[in-house]
């Protein structure tokens, strides 16, 4: 099926989310959008399938126009979408949430799920999913989640597969797998779009490649044109992938973690005996798939956890049972992994958001009334300093960009003498532009012989900043290994195998090919 | 590649070594212990005797006669034994198994029943009349929660079910008496609650207010509305606007009588036949047809519905509406079984308890059947009880059903799980 898009425009009031773009997806092709966050891939896919009308323009299927007037009409159309967030119902099993809204019934309008499981295992058959059509989805792995998404648009016969940012979920062996679903799905005839911002799955995969920027496409690319290239289209301007940061030279160590563990509400120990030293001048990055313990580990650290036990200790200090407050005056700074909800007040202006963390003490309080003038001193030479986007310092937090916002959230961290750092997915959700600068900070921190803690699910950028990599799975420590090492071995690490033995088998696997 | 380990799940398959509750231990060991207390150690001395029957019923059962310290020391004893069990479960790490549980809560009623009616001035009760007396009292309290459960399972939260049932029994009492017709008060009493519904649909789907403030005032509403009507209208010729004929008892031959169970299921007015029809269709409906696929997830994940083309807000609408259907009927029995007329506020929160079982009952329609009988039940229980004098105050008596309640509510027979998006309208895009 060929499916083309000519001069699609949408509006939203007066911001332009996509500017006359053209797309020309052949059948059997594998024809990725590349973009940074907001950069319009979405709003142009929800376009597609039916979600948004457009402003303007066209969509041609076959050559034959065609107008959707929801995601019912896409569907008959052929155009099949798995979206960022599964849109899959969690209590219900696979079959109910693939029947759903395509149902086979019986007499009376009685559910026949019969003939959905047969189709289910026939299409998990083929592409080797190995799915149960009786599972409940919520107790499914991510990885076999998206593929029940694949076999939703499958049963109703798509041809043309919409992927958006599929791999932002996964481990590095179940991108893979994706990507080998993926060729699959390509040698069957079906065409693929593939959203993503990873240069790295994208020149793997595509056929095409289009580069969006500001909702306007500036320029196609060759898969196999240098990935610098394709970042400077991406951004815009000339970026630097690689960060050059010095070695790093670890001091006494100050900060250490011994046998801890914490239980959620339903006692189920989500931190499992977690013992691991940071020492001054170093970053240690905490690598893992989401959901594993990371989150609740930098929690406990922060005194926002329950049911912690075991030891953290800070310069000799004792930090388990601490208030929050406390912790904050040891000298911990702290990036929450959800900088709108946790790291701002949205609705406060950027100059207070500044502040959240010395609002309290000189020079912004004076008895019970905070000086002004004080704050917006700050707030000028903070957003000087950390070049943040605003209109102005009294803007409220919550309409800058994700980057600006991460910025005001470091700037304000970085406001005062720290003595460990830990910032959780510091660059989630950034323009590459500012997660240059965002990393060459934290770098900063480290020289100036902070210990660093960085948790962080992409691999890049794991890589990019550790100086040592602990990697975290179903709540225990797989091991730590040096900054050095390859992709391969965090791979099998995060999904579950300790360092010594992932070292081992990455270096057999080499030796085989070699 | 071979020996890299399976993928990676969510941490919830973690480390489920530590988990272990002590809930239902403690508060079998709290029960069992006050059991021993009250219904053994303060266990009254004489018989109690248990009628099954009527003597003019065609089968006639011997009454059950016992001993009131031989039953309040067995059950309580046994009691003990599985609080014990309990315990050890809980030590080991083990759940406790749902059959304790159910086997201590009857056991429970057995000595709490026991131990009232044989305290009472004339401990002989009519068994089947307690039971009979408590699906009566329940049937509007099922039909209030069969509303909720086609609101809720949709993602909307009905408030205004108090409301649904006071307008259903007032238009039933007035079109009954018009027509002389007690079938034309049904329907009236369905159109009534289709009117309520309507405009909590049109509020809280289309306009997006909040859902549990448009109940809450819908509730006022109807209320000031009845009130205003029935002291205006209604009462100015209560022969013409208020006397409707009630609904007759149909008994089915031979089946109504069958000792205990027969009244219950085969003797009742048409009104009760639905109320089981209701939940029947409801539950078969809800989890095996197409309209009830859709339904679960226009309340559990909107938006999953709406990318698969499932039109969700007007599935909300048509639930929304049937559910003042259902609701309506249930208020009808009100005018037309319980009592012959309406009279101000007359449903006085059976609406809210509706609600309760509802919640109870998991957001499902059996569940909710079986939470709504137990609360017939404490309340037919306080009714019977004051009638025999019993040593406990009426007035503790009669919070009976309310404390039941409460603690049902709070979660204390395990965690419920709303709908995933009740409450929360759908705005597309």
């Amino acid at each position: 099926m060929k499916l083309e898009l000519i001069g699609i425009t949408k509006r939203f009031g007066s911001l332009v989310a996509n500017d006359s773009i053209d797309l020309v997806v052949e059948p059997g092709q594998v024809h990725s959008l590349l973009g940074e966050n907001g950069a319009g891939k979405s709003t142009l896919m929800n376009v597609l399938y039916g979600l948004y009308d457009p402003s303007e323009g066209e969509i041609l299927v076959n050559d034959k126009p065609v107008t959707f007037k929801g995601p019912g009409d896409a569907m008959a159309s052929g155009i099949g979408m798995v979206h960022q967030h599964f849109m899959l119902v969690p209590v219900f099993t696979v079959a109910e949430n693939v029947a759903l809204g395509n149902e086979a019934t019986k007499a009376g309008g009685m559910l026949d799920l019969q003939e959905t499981r047969t189709r289910i295992r026939q299409i998990s058959d083929q592409y080797g999913f190995d799915v149960d059509p009786d599972a409940v989805v919520e107790d499914l792995p991510v990885g076999v989640q998206q593929r029940v998404e694949i076999i939703k648009a499958l049963v109703r016969d798509a041809e043309v597969l919409i992927l958006d940012e599929p791999t932002a979920v996964l481990t590095p062996k179940e991108t893979d797998e994706l990507l080998g679903i993926m060729a699959q799905l390509k040698a069957d005839g079906k065409s693929i779009v593939f959203i993503s911002h990873k240069l790295r799955e994208v020149k793997a995969v595509s056929d095409v490649i289009t580069v969006i920027r500001r909702g306007k496409v500036v320029g196609t690319a060759d898969p196999d044109a240098p990935t610098t290239e394709l970042a400077s289209l991406m951004v815009g301007r000339s970026v630097s992938l690689t960060l050059d940061k010095q070695p790093a030279t670890p001091g006494a160590v100050t900060f250490s973690v011994r046998d801890l563990t914490v239980q959620a509400a339903n006692g189920q120990r989500v931190v499992d005996g977690l013992s691991f030293d940071v020492a001054e001048g170093e970053i240690l990055a905490i690598a893992g798939v989401q959901g594993n313990g990371q989150t609740e580990l930098t929690e406990a650290i922060m005194g926002l956890q329950d049911h912690v036990t075991g030891s953290i200790s800070l310069g000799g200090d004792e930090l388990v049972g601490r208030r929050v407050k406390d912790v904050i005056r040891a000298g911990v700074g702290f990036v929450p992994e959800d900088r709108s909800v946790e790291g701002l007040v949205g609705t406060f202006s950027v100059a207070e958001n500044l502040i959240l963390n010395r609002y309290d003490g000189a020079p912004f309080a004076k008895g019970l009334s905070m000086s002004q003038a004080a704050i917006a001193r700050n707030a000028d030479e903070k957003i000087a300093e950390y070049d943040v986007r605003t209109q102005s310092a009294s803007a409220p937090a919550g309409t800058l960009s994700g980057g600006n916002q991460q910025k005001v959230v470091m700037a304000r961290e970085f406001s005062r003498p720290l003595k460990l750092f830990i910032a959780s997915q510091p660059t989630r959700g950034v323009d590459v532009g500012s997660i240059e600068f965002l990393h060459r900070r934290i770098v900063a921190e480290r020289d100036s012989g902070t210990p660093v803690i960085i948790v962080s699910t992409e691999l890049d950028e794991v890589l990019e900043l550790a100086d040592r990599i602990a990697v975290l799975y179903r709540g225990r420590l797989m091991g730590i290994v040096p900054g050095t090492v390859s992709r391969d071995v965090l791979g099998l690490m995060m999904a579950g195998m300790s360092g010594d033995e992932a070292l081992a088998q990455a270096h057999d696997v080499q030796g085989g090919d070699l | 590649m071979s020996t890299a380990t399976e993928a990676p799940a969510s941490v919830s398959t973690a480390g489920t070594t530590g988990v272990r509750s002590w809930r239902n231990a403690i508060i079998l060991s709290v029960v069992a212990l006050f059991s021993l207390l009250v219904f053994a150690l303060g266990a009254p001395g004489n018989d109690v005797t248990f009628r099954l029957s009527e003597q003019s019923d065609r089968f006639v059962l011997p009454p059950i006669v016992v001993s009131a310290p031989v039953i309040g020391w067995v059950a309580a004893l046994a009691m003990v034994a599985l609080a014990v069990l309990a315990v050890l479960h809980t030590r080991s790490g083990r759940k406790v198994p749902r059959w304790v549980l159910a086997v201590f809560a009857l056991l429970f009623l057995i000595a709490f029943l026991t131990w009232v009616v044989g305290s009472a001035r004339t401990p002989n009760v009519a068994l089947y009349g307690l039971l009979a007396g408590s699906v009566t009292l329940a049937v509007p309290l099922i039909f209030g929660s069969l509303s909720g459960v086609l609101c809720e399972r949709s993602g909307v939260v009905n408030i205004a079910i108090e409301g649904q049932l006071l307008f259903g029994a007032f238009a039933a009492a007035v079109a009954a008496s018009l027509s002389g017709s007690a079938i034309v008060g049904l329907v009236a009493a369905a159109v009534a609650g289709v009117l309520v519904s309507l405009v909590l649909a049109i509020f809280s789907i289309r306009y997006v207010v909040n859902q549990v403030i448009v109940g809450v005032v819908l509730n006022v509403l109807v209320s000031g509305l009845t009130g205003f009507l029935f002291s205006a209208v209604l009462t100015e010729d209560s022969e013409r606007w208020n006397s409707p004929p009630r609904l007759p008892v149909i008994e089915i031959p031979l089946l109504a009588d069958i000792p205990v169970i027969g009244p219950i299921l085969f003797a009742q007015t048409i009104v009760g036949y639905l109320m089981y029809v209701a939940v029947a269709v409801i539950y078969v409906a809800l989890y095996h047809s197409r309209w009830g696929l859709r339904t679960r997830a226009v309340g559990e994940h909107p938006k999953a519905a709406d990318t698969l083309g499932v039109n969700v807000n007007r599935m909300r609408f048509m639930n929304v509406l049937l559910a003042g259907v259902v609701a309506g009927i249930g208020g009808s029995f009100f005018t037309l079984v319980a009592v012959s007329g309406f009279g101000r506020d007359m449903t006085a929160g059976q609406g809210y308890i509706a609600l309760a079982a509802l919640i109870f009952g998991r957001w499902n329609p059996i569940g909710a059947f079986f939470a709504a009988l137990l609360f017939g039940f404490a309340t037919n229980l306080s009714n019977v009880l004051s009638l025999l004098g019993t040593p406990v105050p009426d007035q503790f008596l009669r919070m009976l059903p309310y404390v039941v309640t409460v603690f049902a509510v709070a979660g204390l027979v395990g965690r419920s799980r709303a709908p995933g998006a009740s409450g929360i309208p759908y705005i597309k895009g």
